[in-house]
């Protein structure tokens, strides 16, 4: 067993779900700062550095875990894609799709989740990056509009955390048509008068930035986080030069006025009940009961 | 601009040419006869050639140099267009054209893609690559539609939205984005024909209405085949494999209940007889105009959201435990 690797596995699903995956290593070389870092403090730091802050992508059972007070409950686990397409590039997109649920317990790039932040009852989506990409196709359209019509019903606040590569490929134009579909629901949450925070995290980009990241009432940011539309490399090769550094990141986009605020990820929840107090969020959560899953 | 060929349409260049040839002589009852034979095996040819398109041809048809784009139907199905200009907040996207004008005495707001005809209009057009100002210039001219209770007709030709840095500094995703949200509560019908190269998001930044409807030869694409081919082939000549693969052609998309319906075109393709092109969009936009037309906003509204709040659930099912 290596001691040290670049890069950190997702963490587990939920322990009810699947066994807490015992990390490769017990040391992390910080991608920030290169210094190691001993596996068990990224724990209580929420995987974000304790020496230069450097943000590890969380995944999603791990950011439901750092948003929500206790236990949530889980929607529409169970919807997978059909390859509506029958794509087949260089493998079966069937194939990835089982890799993908293989080297993450889950379905799909998201989880939809309710339960209470600092004691405000949320509807949370929160993506798996590491589900081919966080990338968006039928079901994670699915499973967001579901997740947001079920707020209206509930009359509860929204919080989507994007982590994403944009349309999933693999299911062609229909993944890009679930920009419309999430999108259309956000429309009717806003005419509802409900709060929709967006949570930015390292990647968003494509069609998921081009759509719902950036509809908050307020988008939120981690630190560093490459935000944007077109790949950096998509935009080098149409300008023929190289970008500027800190291009497409949090705090450029913030500069450009794109983002109302970039915060670390060990205020992030504070700041997210906060904001939803301030939208009056917590005077809902009280009149709102249980929500039927 | 003289017709131009494509690479597959070897077989129609040399009928094209043979023609061409026998105009440039004197002019005899055999020359007329043997150029109306010619032409008619051009259509023939055509016909044939146009019937089995592969995706990949397809793509080409879509991005035809000749094909008739927004200014052409403006000419052709509309009266009296006035150009609306600038988003209000930073400048005047020429990629995207807004104005308003009348089609068969009502009148509506039109809004496209513009690419241009010859190299500088290309240039002067960024080739219909739109920056978030012309979203911004869209929605705008859509909310005057809307407060003057006018139908929108949405022309979509683009290969996307435009990839450059001032694009990003100034927020195209967020303009996309804005756009898609606003047009699906936007009260007023709105019909949507992609016509050309439905380019992604900046397609779908206009592209939001109670019809969607496609020309047959247009095409509609998360991601253009070569950088479909590029990024998982890693090998961007894989493009015709990519076109297959991604299923962007309009029966396609017909199937998957994207689009509403296609809009056939002349044999040989939209460009190859414009007038007749333009005749067989007026057709079908005057009776659907007159459909969506003819609900409550109530119930227009309702028909939109549950349109697009479907999309995609064929491709999905539940696993059980
Ligand atoms: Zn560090």
């Amino acid at each position: 067993m290596a001691w040290f690797k670049k890069t950190r596995k997702p963490m587990a699903a939920p322990a009810k779900e699947k066994p807490s995956r015992v990390p490769e290593g017990l040391w992390v070389k910080c991608p920030g700062c290169a210094q190691a870092i001993y596996n068990k403090d990224l724990v209580t730091t929420l995987n974000v550095c304790p020496k230069c802050g450097h943000h590890f992508r969380l995944g999603a059972a791990e950011r439901l875990r750092t948003l929500f007070d206790a236990a949530w409950t889980e929607y529409d686990k169970d919807l997978v894609s059909t390859d509506p397409l029958s794509f087949t590039d260089t493998k079966p997109y069937r194939a990835r799709l089982k890799a993908g649920m293989e080297g993450t317990g889950l379905r799909d790039a998201v989880i939809v989740a309710s339960g209470a932040i600092d004691g405000i009852e949320t509807m949370v989506a929160a993506m798996e990056y590491e589900f081919i990409g966080g990338s968006m196709g039928v079901v994670v359209g699915e499973k967001i509009a579901r997740a947001i019509e079920r707020a209206i019903g509930a009359r509860m606040p929204v919080v989507i955390v994007c982590c994403s590569g944009g349309a999933r490929m693999m299911e062609g134009a229909l993944s890009l048509m679930q920009m419309a579909k999430i999108c259309a629901a956000l429309a009717r949450l806003d005419r509802e008068r409900l709060p929709y925070i967006a949570v930015l995290t390292d990647p968003t980009t494509g069609g998921v930035t081009a759509s719902f990241a950036m509809l908050g009432d307020l988008n939120i940011a981690e630190p560093k986080a490459l935000i944007g539309f077109a790949g950096p490399r998509v935009i080098e090769q149409t300008i023929r030069q190289k970008l500027p550094d800190g291009f497409q990141r949090s705090e450029f986009l913030m500069e450009k006025g794109m983002l109302d605020l970039v915060v670390d990820r060990r205020e992030l929840k504070a700041t997210i009940a906060s904001a939803l107090r301030f939208m009056g969020a917590g005077a809902l959560a009280t009149q709102s009961e249980a929500v039927s899953p | 601009m003289p017709l131009e060929t494509l690479e597959f349409e070897e077989p129609i260049a040399a009928l094209l040419k043979e023609i061409e040839a026998l105009t440039q002589l004197p002019r005899t009852d055999a020359r007329d006869r043997e150029i109306e034979a010619l032409g008619r095996r051009l259509v023939t040819v055509r016909g044939t050639l146009y019937k089995s398109l592969t995706p990949w041809q397809r793509v080409l048809v879509a991005r035809h140099p000749n094909r008739p784009g927004l200014e052409d139907f403006i000419q052709r199905l509309f009266t009296g267009f006035v150009e609306i200009h600038g988003d209000r907040r930073f400048a005047d996207d020429h990629a995207l054209m807004t104005g308003f004008a009348e089609f068969k005495g009502q009148p509506v707001l039109l809004v496209g893609h513009v690419k241009g005809g010859d190299t500088k209009e290309k240039i002067f057009r960024n080739f219909g690559y739109a920056r978030p100002e012309g979203y911004r210039k869209a929605l705008r001219a859509m909310r005057l539609a809307e407060k003057f209770r006018r139908p929108i007709i949405v022309f979509v030709d683009t290969p996307a939205a435009y990839p450059g840095i001032e694009s990003e500094e100034r927020g195209v995703a967020e303009a996309i984005a804005v756009n898609i949200r606003d047009m699906t509560v936007l009260d007023t019908p709105i019909i949507v024909i992609v016509s050309g190269e439905g380019g992604s998001g900046g397609a779908l930044g206009i592209a939001i209405g109670d019809r969607v409807l496609m020309q047959e030869f247009a095409i509609y694409s998360v991601i253009p085949p070569e950088g479909c081919a590029a990024l998982v082939w890693r090998d961007s000549s894989k493009k015709a494999e990519a076109a297959a693969a991604l299923k962007l052609t309009a029966p396609d998309l017909l199937e998957f209940g994207i689009i509403d319906e296609i809009v056939k075109e002349p044999i040989g393709g939209a460009h190859t007889d414009p007038a007749a092109a333009a005749q067989l969009v007026d057709d079908v936009l005057t009776r659907v105009l007159a459909e969506v037309g003819a609900m409550t906003s109530d119930a227009r509204l309702a028909k939109r959201y549950e349109k697009f709040r479907n999309m995609g659930r064929a491709g999905i099912e539940f696993l059980e435990e």
